[in-house]
């Protein structure tokens, strides 16, 4: 068997004069699960959309577990699952009339379906739910709830658009462990968001920004290898002063703060140590210490994004 | 700068905020933490005289809430969930909408408007309609909005959920550098890393306080070493590491096991546990606790009624509580 569950080439989607989509070639393999990360309107969405067959690409092409994106998207939707950003649940029906009415839209026949609800409600932690109103559910188990709703028909392939958008981290970290026991079991996940640090989570990730993917490797590789600056972590007291100190020298692209310490982030940070010690003390500062640290995935999509711009 | 003493805000059904005490001191950048329900929302609202307590009181620069809100409302910036920006008004029709209803002085009026469209990067967008503004720049309009009485204090719902993270990165900029003016600032926030960005952080639960101090003595407190370790069958290794002992929590991140356990010696057992089913697993090694970490261990020990609550200063009360 084909081990990639989805393969894109060239994809580029265009509206009017508008590149929603530019030149997106990606593929993921069987059982893992893929992020694409990026701000509103960089074109995940759009790309989600165009895999289904909801669209037809400007150019380019793309499969879906064998299927081709535009001539075979019947095939393509009856084997995968979706939950958009406003997956829609009924308020006023219950977990189980939910759970059955998409079951019943993804085609799982009438006799299948108390057996299907019965198995996956349980793994989604849903069991003993059935009966509750939709509407009287925290925001964490609607969200669990429409994945459920997409199992129904057992997919060999999840479409999961900002599935954790607004959830609590507790909420978080159940749906993750949801999406890792499918995985395991080889179905194949892409899911978008805009939150880095659920990035980690994924096996390989795609950073995308203006319809284009600037990016891609597993977490720790995109920290390391494709990181294009550094993070300093400034230990200093009175931490404000340093603060506006470091902003007024301008001798890095960012300077924030985080609590009492602050994060100084720029191409050769590295270098500038010295020099940034040199300023706190003509500021009266006092550093206990400033080191190198580990950046996070948001801090690498930021510097990505910062030195694509100064390229232009 | 603003005191709770003893509040507790009651609905129909529910308890929101129960009995809740705390201190928030001038200049401070205080995250309020917590899932969803924990009563985060309603604090802010009895903070901004939006709601009256059902018992207790908040004060505000030395003024109840109930006494004078109008006062209040004058020193308070408050920012809710869904601010209501007027959508077929402009940017700086919106401002000057709001600067009538805060009762900015009409004289510094352009000159404020002027400095806050600079300072929230809205200038080439002064003249277009609210609803065509991207999410981000309708968050920094409603921050604008929020800061046209110039308030000491500024409390912020959310202000950064469903926000992209460039958008996420300028706001906590602005966020930096009204701090920076000496405003006290409040916000509520669903995401961990922002709340390390905060001087420090209450986690709410339920309506009552389970820690609060700054962010790296939460982490420092943490009753826990963390480890992390790699393993191509993250699921196995999880399953067997968890079943070991002295291991508190487990959580996946890709093919990355977070682990915490009691003690540092831990380390070597959960090793040989994984060895004898022959599952490989790699660098395995303590790292730096995250506040998500201190977070998820306190969530999970309420879950399992084992902590009592907490007041303010972070003393538990006794669990046979005698009654005054």
């Amino acid at each position: 068997m084909n081990a990639l569950a989805l393969a894109t080439h060239h994809l580029s989607k265009h509206f009017d004069h508008f590149v929603a989509v530019d030149d997106v070639s990606f593929s993921i393999q069987r059982g893992e699960i893929y992020g694409l990360l990026g701000p509103n309107g960089a074109g995940k969405t759009t790309t989600i959309r165009m895999l289904l067959g909801l669209l037809a690409p400007t150019a380019g092409t793309g499969t879906v577990l064998g299927y081709d994106i535009v001539t075979q998207a019947e095939a393509i939707r009856a084997r995968v699952g979706y939950v958009s950003q406003k997956f829609s649940l009924y308020p006023d029906l219950t977990v189980a009339e939910n759970f059955d009415f998409y079951a019943g839209v993804y085609g799982v026949a009438r006799a299948q379906i108390s057996a299907r609800r019965a198995m996956i409600l349980p793994s989604v932690g849903l069991s003993g739910q059935e009966p509750v109103r939709v509407a009287s559910l925290a925001g964490g188990a609607r969200q669990r709830l429409a994945l459920a709703c997409a199992l129904a028909h057992e997919p060999e392939f999840l479409f999961l658009d900002e599935p954790t958008a607004g959830v609590d981290p507790i909420s978080r970290r159940m749906l993750w462990d949801l999406m890792y026991a499918r995985a395991a079991r080889g179905t194949t996940i892409l899911v978008t968001t805009h939150y880095m640090d659920e990035a980690e989570n994924c096996h390989r990730v795609a950073f995308i920004a203006r319809g284009k993917i600037i990016a891609e490797g597993s977490p720790s590789e995109l920290k390391t290898r494709q990181m294009p600056a550094q993070v300093l972590e400034i230990d200093s007291t009175p931490s404000e002063v340093a603060l506006t100190a470091l902003r007024a020298a301008r001798l890095f692209d960012e300077v924030a703060l985080y609590g009492t310490l602050i994060h100084a982030i720029g191409a050769d940070a590295r270098e500038k140590i010295l020099s940034a010690r040199d300023i706190l003390h003509a500021h009266n500062v006092i550093v206990k210490s400033i080191q190198v640290i580990v950046p996070s995935l948001e801090d690498v999509f930021i510097a990505r994004l910062r030195s694509i711009n100064q390229d232009r | 700068m603003i005191s709770i003493q003893h509040l507790t805000k009651r609905f129909a059904t529910t308890i929101a905020v129960h009995n809740l005490s705390l201190e928030i001191h001038a200049g401070e950048i205080f995250g309020l933490i917590g899932p969803d329900g924990a009563g985060k929302t309603t604090t802010l609202r009895l903070i901004a005289t939006a709601l009256n307590p059902t018992l207790g009181r908040v004060l505000v620069d030395g003024i109840e809430t109930t006494r004078d809100p109008e006062a209040i409302k004058k020193i308070i910036g408050y920012m809710p969930q869904r601010f209501a920006l007027y959508p077929d008004l402009t940017v700086v029709e919106n401002l000057n909408f709001f600067a009538d209803l805060f009762g900015a002085p009409r004289a510094t009026r352009t000159e404020l408007i002027a400095r806050l469209l600079g300072f929230a990067r809205l200038d080439e967008f002064r003249t277009r309609l609210a609803r065509h503004l991207s999410g981000g720049m309708q968050k920094k309009l409603a921050l604008a909005a929020a800061l046209m009485h110039t308030p000491r204090v500024l409390l912020l719902d959310e202000p950064t959920t469903g926000v992209d993270p460039v958008s996420r990165r300028e706001f906590w900029d602005l966020v930096t550098e009204i701090h920076l003016q000496g405003t006290t600032i409040v916000i509520s926030t669903p995401y961990l890393d922002e709340a390390e960005r905060c001087t420090r952080v209450g986690l709410m639960h339920r309506g009552q306080l389970l820690a609060c101090d700054d962010p790296r003595a939460l982490r420092d407190a943490l009753p826990a070493v963390v480890f992390e370790a790699r393993s191509a069958d993250a699921l196995r290794a999880r399953r067997v590491i968890e079943s070991s002992d002295g291991v508190l929590t487990v959580s996946t991140h890709g093919d990355l096991l977070r682990i915490l356990t009691d003690r540092a010696e831990r380390a070597a057992a959960l090793q040989a546990a994984c060895q004898a089913q022959h599952i490989a697993i790699s660098e395995l090694r303590a790292v730096k606790p995250r506040l998500e970490d201190a977070f998820v261990l306190m969530l999970g020990q309420t879950a399992d009624g084992r902590l009592p609550p907490t007041d303010a200063r972070g003393h538990r009360s006794s669990v046979n509580g005698q009654s005054k």
